[in-house]
């Protein structure tokens, strides 16, 4: 079997969990099987599966930060945006295939956050595979209830004044979320501004960083 | 804003795309999009049936009551057509 | 699972092992293909007993039900996979060894 190029360095250049050497589990042998039998039944390639594993890894929140980056600075984009984040972002090269895109905005009144209570919907073209604790019971099952305490353990406390907005992703939609613009980059570059948006801000669980905390 | 509505309360077994927590609650209509096909069709090999798709706007007291964590909040979530009625 | 109880959000995070990215791999082209929909895999997900939320990990959910919507298309019987699951674990101990056989 050709060697597979995956089997060392994960694309954030740490190793893989150390699965190669523990001992195999149930499901994972139940993956093996699954795979080596879709290939001979010629359902699909190992090529096929790894340029997937290939296409998914390419995918990171650079891809989201882009979007909001250029959202803050090209009103013509933003209001593309607003129309129809699906094409609007397509043209930037990024397709998020059959589901619809919705961006929603966040300002100083009002602040974002997303959640999919009943499985763990993400807008992966943009931000990559969602992390662990996106599709962990607490925050499915809590968001919903009490936002603001969830805020809370991210480091994110709100005034009363600005209203918290929960998006429950239950059907074909994802969401990315446009956070609110940092005070003091007026004339930045896209580039320069893009570095300031995190994973967590386009979810809603944290916020862009400030021009100080890159100083 | 749009129409004020109410989600289905009833409690059927299987696969359903309405979260529980909103069943019986009241909000309104922040847009409406689709048809897409009936997910719970979908998901038993069915041809799915094209609904409209709605996007509810709730207020955090309306779900959850006055003792909310914030009453004015806000959850906004995607409900099919056919779990809808007007208040 | 929207507004029952919960703990804190557990914030440790993790690169994802290889046959996770497969599993990922292996939903995304089988859907595509038209051999199951994300409802249906939903659906399967959903049927699980509720331990197996917490007893199971995210990705090995996602196999079992995958595996169970290629089962419902025909593609593969139950009893195919199980014969191919004894001949992986008998490769070898480890993920590794199971995956050269």
């Amino acid at each position: 079997m050709p060697h597979d190029h995956h089997e060392h360095l994960s694309p954030s250049r740490h190793p893989f969990r150390a699965d190669n050497d523990v001992p195999l589990t149930y499901w994972q042998a139940m993956e093996i099987a699954v795979r080596e039998l879709l290939i001979e039944k010629g359902v699909t390639t190992a090529a096929e599966i790894s340029g997937q594993i290939d296409t998914m890894d390419a995918r990171t929140p650079a891809n989201g930060a882009a979007v909001v980056a250029r959202f803050w600075t090209d009103p013509a984009f933003r209001d593309a945006m607003r129309t129809d984040a699906s094409a609007a972002t397509r043209e930037m090269g990024f397709d998020i295939g059959p589901m619809k895109l919705i961006a929603v905005e966040s300002t100083a009144e009002l602040h974002n956050i997303v959640v999919c209570t009943l499985c763990s919907c993400y807008p992966r073209n943009l931000l990559g595979l969602p992390p662990d604790w996106y599709k962990s019971r607490a925050y499915r099952a809590r968001t919903v209830r009490e936002p603001r305490s969830v805020l809370a353990e991210f480091g994110v406390v709100l005034p009363t004044s600005t209203q918290v907005r929960v998006h429950d992703s239950t059907a074909d939609m994802r969401y990315i979320v446009i956070p609110a613009r940092p005070a003091g980059t007026q004339d930045w570059t896209q580039e320069a501004l893009a570095a300031l948006v995190t994973r967590d801000s386009m979810i809603g669980t944290g916020l862009a960083k400030s021009p100080k905390a890159l100083a | 804003m749009g129409e004020k509505v109410r989600v289905r309360p009833d409690m059927p077994p299987g696969h359903i795309r309405t979260p529980a927590y909103l069943r019986g609650k009241i909000g309104v209509i922040e847009r409406t999009l689709g048809p897409f096909p009936n997910p719970e069709q979908l998901a038993y090999r069915r041809q799915g049936e094209a609904l409209p798709l709605h996007r509810v706007r709730f207020t955090m007291a309306a779900v959850w009551g006055a003792g909310a964590e914030h009453p004015t909040d806000t959850i906004e979530a995607e409900i099919y057509a056919h779990w809808l009625e007007p208040v | 699972m929207g507004g029952l109880d919960a703990g804190d959000v557990p914030r440790a995070d993790h690169d994802f092992a290889l046959w996770e990215k497969r599993v990922d791999a292996l939903m995304i082209i089988c859907s595509s293909k038209g051999h199951f929909t994300v409802d249906g895999l939903r659906r399967v997900l959903e049927d699980m007993p509720p331990a197996s939320f917490d007893e199971m990990t995210y990705y090995e959910r996602w196999i079992m039900s995958i595996a169970q919507n290629l089962v419902e298309d025909g593609v593969i019987t139950n009893a195919e996979l199980g014969r191919r699951i004894t001949a992986v674990q008998q490769r070898g101990l480890t993920y590794g060894e199971a995956a050269h056989g």
